[in-house]
């Protein structure tokens, strides 16, 4: 393993039985990486009663091609998905601006107490959610905001890690450049959204990638403010595979598959941002 | 942390000084939003929970009294906190180094040049696409008692208090192992070239260029992933309630689950302060992990 600790070069260069080696190892692993999915696709398509009775074999057994589509209407997927969706845009755009408004507040705007709220913004980085759970549903439940948008949303409207992320990107930003856009009339407004937002794009596209993505995968939130079934979010909603009966339980299987896939196309179409953003942390160290 | 950005002082006195009160007006305006965000659910929980943690509530939650830190003392030696703190602890030693060593080796191994390489790292960075929930449905299919493919492997069996944990563990460590493969592969490919060059012709073999070299290079990511992945387990919540409900007999309760599962009013007190437990576990496991890592980690290039 530990010979491929560098690239070997040319791909046309080199032996042919070491290049052949290494796509045999790496299909290896691709198998055992990829193994718990098929597994699950199998189990999806599957009637689960005849499955079982063939003794679980590696294959789907009497398959059902319509699961994914009862899966939709029968599992009530529709309108989880519209929901985690809905929740999810708020979350996303919120974040966005709350968090482009304060990195430019911390980067380009003088006045007393700043360096002060920059800590105290940063110190909410240390409280994870888990911390904070029980005060903060005594909080919603007071507001009356169980089964709700608002109650979904509202403690995620702002992110600290947004805020130290594209407020990187705005102190890289040269001071001359604010200089010169200021003698051509430009007041603060006209540079954030003219200036600053499309030359730190990278950096928001990045943190907005990684927003979705968590805010999308949530699940101890809504588990803890939701408990009418019309108001589950998709990943919530997966809970009941376990509660399902047996006839059924390909249903929330296939629940599983279609919730990974807007992250899954995320990782296909934008995998550039989610590195960046994933790695952002690590970066810095 | 960063420095705020130091600021050159403006020549013209009369004309600075209504700059910066506009610039006072715009700066709480924009950070605005944000403060409401972070007072009403960070820093006024912060000071609930510690109220809570002082008080004891009746069963609906209307009348409280003051119970001081007796109920501190009480929850932090309860059997159930001990229990819930040995218990995430043994998952962060079933999920932290096997992970660790995993997204290292799929890391390693895709790190080079080859026609088609992008779809091995691909396929190596897809379960990022798996949220905790969807890992856990995944796991379900594989190890559930009754219905799953490895239901009958005794090691991983989710009926039995011996082996549960560290069947929901191994989903965690499936599911972290994109996020894993990222940050080392990027680790990887920030080396310089040049280094592996110099080492080989120094008359480095590829294991010792691996330990001597490579390890050390990339030992910040390493060092971000010990505490990222820790700190995960020490939240684990979505795997236990899919894929055993804390049981079987208590034996998969996580400390986040014993915290969460506390609903009623009457008991907001105890798990106020076993949430205060976890804020310090976890400050204190990042902050230890920095200060022993540090040492040994190797910040250049």
């Amino acid at each position: 393993m530990s010979a491929g600790a560098t690239a070997t070069g040319d791909p046309t260069l080199g032996p042919v039985w070491k290049r052949a080696s290494w796509y045999a190892v790496l299909s290896a692993l691709s198998v055992l990486v990829l193994f718990p999915i098929y597994m699950t696709i199998v189990r999806a398509l599957s009637t689960p009663r005849d499955y079982v009775q063939r003794g679980q074999p590696l294959y789907p057994v009497a398959v059902q091609p319509d699961i994914f589509g009862r899966a939709w209407t029968q599992g009530d997927l529709g309108r989880q998905m519209a929901l985690s969706a809905v929740v999810t845009a708020i979350i996303v755009t919120a974040q966005l601006t709350t968090s482009i408004l304060s990195a430019y507040a911390f980067s380009f705007l003088q006045f007393r107490g700043r360096t002060a709220m920059f800590y105290l913004f940063m110190a909410t980085l240390m409280l994870p959610l888990e911390v904070t759970l029980i005060p903060n549903v005594d909080t919603v439940q007071s507001l009356g905001w169980f089964n709700s948008i608002q109650g979904l949303t509202a403690p995620f409207l702002a992110t600290a890690f947004g805020t130290f992320l594209i407020r990187q990107g705005f102190l890289g930003i040269p001071r001359d450049l604010r200089d010169a856009a200021a003698l051509d009339g430009f007041g603060h407004l006209a540079f954030l959204w003219r200036v600053a937002i499309p030359i730190t794009r990278p950096v928001v596209a990045s943190f907005g990638v990684i927003a979705f993505l968590s805010a999308w995968n949530q699940y101890l939130w809504p588990r803890a403010i939701v408990n009418e079934a019309k108001w589950n979010t998709i990943q919530i909603g997966l809970k009941n595979v376990g509660a399902a009966n047996v006839d059924e339980m390909n249903i929330g299987v296939a629940a599983a598959i279609i919730a990974a896939l807007p992250v899954l196309a995320l990782l296909i179409f934008l995998q550039r941002h989610l590195v960046r953003g994933l790695t952002a942390g690590a970066v810095k160290g | 942390m960063t420095k705020p950005l130091a600021v050159p002082v403006d020549e013209d006195h009369v004309r600075s000084r209504r700059r910066s009160i506009k610039d006072t007006m715009l700066g709480l305006a924009f950070l605005g939003p944000s403060a409401v965000i972070f007072t009403a659910f960070f820093f006024y929980p912060l000071y609930r929970l510690v109220w809570l943690g002082l008080h004891q509530q009746n069963r609906t939650g209307t009348r409280e009294r003051w119970v001081g830190f007796s109920q501190y003392a009480d929850t932090l030696t309860s059997a159930d906190f001990l229990d819930g703190v040995r218990i995430s602890a043994t998952y962060v030693l079933y999920t932290v180094p096997l992970g660790l060593v995993l997204g290292v080796l799929l890391a390693v191994v895709a790190d080079r040049k080859l026609r088609g390489i992008k779809v091995f790292q691909t396929i190596f960075a897809s379960t990022v696409a798996s949220s905790v929930a969807v890992a856990s449905v995944i796991f379900f299919v594989l190890i559930n008692p009754q219905v799953g493919y490895f239901g009958d492997v005794s090691f991983l069996s989710l009926s039995d208090p011996g082996s549960a944990l560290r069947g929901v563990a191994l989903s965690s460590v499936w599911q972290n192992l994109g996020l894993t493969f990222i940050i080392v592969l990027a680790g990887l490919q920030a080396i310089p070239a040049e280094i592996n060059e110099a080492a080989t012709l120094d008359g480095y073999g590829p294991f010792r260029r691996f330990w001597r070299i490579t390890i050390p290079l990339i030992s910040p990511s390493l060092m971000f992933l010990v505490v990222v992945l820790t700190v995960f387990a020490f939240q684990a919540y979505a795997q236990v309630d899919i894929l055993t409900g804390g049981g079987p007999a208590g034996a998969t309760e996580t400390l986040v689950w014993k915290i969460f599962s506390d609903k009623e009013p009457s008991q907001y007190g105890e798990g106020a302060v076993m949430a205060s437990g976890l804020f310090v576990i976890t400050l204190g496991v990042t902050l230890a992990q920095f200060r022993i890592l540090e040492k040994r980690v190797h910040y250049g290039a």
